[in-house]
């Protein structure tokens, strides 16, 4: 048989009954069908600092944490509400720069500064987006790559917060294991009540932004109000993520402006699986270890790493995630035509 | 029909650079009433709803919705009073099945405002109310059309879907921007009850039509648009007999085969 006789046939599986959103469960294997699969993710997420080799390499766990939490930010936006972001060093940056600012000038706790960076950090650059929020296309983009650069360049030159030098003695976690477990946690709770918040009405909302905002508009809602609500959601994301940085390595200062923060989330969106939510985060578990492993070829790292995107690329440009789904939620056969 | 009109239209004009698409354009609307608006292409019939539900800005001119000014107001504030409008080419949200494409009108303001359904923002609430529009709007409750993603639906569906995401509103008007056009001759035939019935209901519809035929039909009064400007505006009966409306559509066969049976 050649091709042209023949082609791919993809069924569902059984367990899907009468549309995509409504399960009938009818027995404890279809009840393994969707909760295996969930379980075998938290459980895995949640082992990884008992079975990393030294205390390098749980520190690369807490980092992957918190490219996990941007690249979420990023699938968020860009997906679910239409916005590309390059925000991350951007919302890092803030979110760093508050907590740091918190605990070294007013001396308040790990447990007090994160949640304020977070909302304050958020609230911040949602203000400061809110300008190009009624814009449409790469204006967003634009903007959000424009404000870490303009923030560092601000610091460095009136030489506020520490200047070149960043702001240091900024308290740490209790220990490791508070650390690790501390984002790991988050980044299972942002993920679920991410994947959640989408599917809600104003998710759904959301949504409509993203597919016809004239028609949002048409049904008497505003739209620059969803894109704001949007944007806070995934800047307090972003804020969260860098307050943790801030007291990780206790030091914060302008290279948390880099663009690495920007780039590596939407790498890792691309290599996970577009607007699938956990994908990006899988990607995140997948490129930050890898970075890390090629610091063994020096200056040669960053054209391995290259290398490795492209073929990523080329090979599965869906993603791994919606590779997976699709093999997982449907089998394939060849039949004669 | 009472002659308290719900819908003042004052001169309004709208230039694009040096073109003047809109010439001082002047008309009443009647609570309760079906008014068309006609013109060949390029008469400024689409730009007129544009200007009208504040998806462009006119250059100059006055719009009152029940006595109050609503030029210059942005597009979600005057839908959010009620004054609503189709996209002649259709925008639905192509990626969310059918009835979940009404959650996003119900989530509304003006839905949770006037809805009178009891939605606490329990989940699926609306998803009820939802199904429910599409039903009564043509969608079959038991098929499985009303759950098919967006994307998937044929035309005669996507414009019964714009009409549903304005009744998910509650609307006062409906401003519909050629809603027969694309449709099969039996779809059309379909959709003419439901716009009687619209009207029945008490809602007031402004449409803009190019299947004169079927607009003829139910319009109680006709606006005839041409290069910008008000040619003239009657009943029906009036419009087909004008020598003037012969003019501006002179050669459209349509026009003529309409016209003939006056």
């Amino acid at each position: 048989m050649d091709i042209g006789e023949r082609r791919k046939e993809r069924l569902d599986r059984g367990i899907k009954v009468r549309t995509d959103g409504i399960y009938a469960l009818m027995s404890l294997r279809e009840l393994s069908y969707l909760t295996v699969p969930r379980l075998v993710f938290i459980l895995g997420i949640l082992i990884l600092p008992l079975v990393m080799p030294s205390m390098y390499w749980q520190r690369v766990i807490s980092i992957v944490c918190i490219y996990a939490l941007l690249a979420l930010s990023f699938d968020f936006l860009a997906h679910f509400a239409g916005l590309v972001s390059l925000g991350g060093a951007f919302f890092i940056g803030t979110g760093g720069y508050i907590a740091a600012i918190l605990n070294t000038s007013f001396g308040l706790p790990t447990i007090v500064t994160i949640p304020i960076s977070t909302l304050l950090g958020a609230a911040i650059c949602t203000l400061l987006l809110l300008p190009c929020l009624p814009l449409r296309g790469v204006y967003f983009a634009i903007v959000t790559l424009m404000y870490p650069l303009v923030f560092a360049r601000i610091i460095e030159a009136l030489n506020i917060f520490g200047g070149t030098d960043g702001i240091m003695g900024v308290v740490s976690f209790p220990n490791r294991w508070v650390e690790q477990y501390f984002m790991l946690t988050m980044v299972l709770l942002f993920l679920f009540g991410m994947r959640r918040l989408v599917n809600l009405d104003i998710g759904l909302v959301f949504r409509a932004v993203k597919d016809n905002d004239q028609a949002v508009r048409a049904s008497g809602m505003s739209i620059t109000h969803y894109k704001a609500i949007a944007v806070f959601i995934a800047s307090a994301m972003g804020c969260l993520g860098g307050a943790c940085l801030v007291h990780i390595y206790m030091w914060s200062g302008i290279s948390q402006f880099a663009l690495d923060f920007s780039i590596i989330p939407i790498a890792a969106t691309v290599i996970g699986g577009a607007g699938t939510l956990v994908g990006p985060i899988l990607g995140c578990f997948i490129l930050v270890p890898i970075s890390e492993l090629l610091r063994a070829f020096g200056t040669l790292r960053i054209v391995f790493y290259s290398l490795i995107l492209v073929a990523f690329i080329v090979i599965r440009s869906e993603g791994i995630m919606v590779y997976g789904q699709r093999k997982y939620h449907q089998f394939e056969r060849w039949v004669k035509v | 029909m009472s002659d308290h009109s719900i819908l003042q239209i004052q001169g309004v004009t709208k230039a694009f650079g040096g073109i003047l698409a809109l010439n001082g354009v002047s008309f009443d609307v009647h609570e309760g009433e079906i008014v068309g608006i006609i013109g060949p292409n390029g008469s400024g019939k689409t730009t007129l709803i544009n200007c009208i539900t504040g998806f462009i800005k006119m250059t100059s001119g006055k719009v009152f919705f029940r006595g109050r000014n609503i030029s210059g107001k942005p597009a979600h504030k005057i839908a959010d009073m009620g004054v609503t409008r189709t996209f002649q080419i259709m925008r639905p949200y192509y990626s969310l099945p059918s009835y979940k494409n009404l959650i996003i009108p119900l989530f509304s303001p003006r839905a949770r405002r006037t809805g009178g359904w009891r939605g606490g923002g329990k989940l699926g609430d609306r998803d009820t109310v939802g199904i429910d529009i599409l039903e009564e709007i043509g969608f079959e409750r038991d098929s499985f059309v009303p759950y098919k993603i967006a994307s998937t639906l044929p035309t005669g569906y996507l414009k019964r879907l714009e009409l549903a995401r304005c009744l998910a509103l509650k609307p006062e008007i409906i401003i519909c921007d050629e809603i027969f056009s694309g449709l099969s001759m039996s779809e059309i035939a379909s959709m003419v009850p439901l716009i009687e019935r619209l009207q029945m209901d008490g809602i007031t519809l402004l449409m803009i039509e190019h299947r004169l035929r079927e607009l003829f039909r139910v319009a109680n009064r006709v606006i005839v648009l041409n290069f910008g400007e008000k040619v003239i505006e009657g009943i029906p009966e009036q419009i087909m007999a004008d020598e003037q409306v012969r003019e501006v559509y002179f050669g459209s066969e349509e026009v003529e085969e309409v016209m003939s049976h006056a």
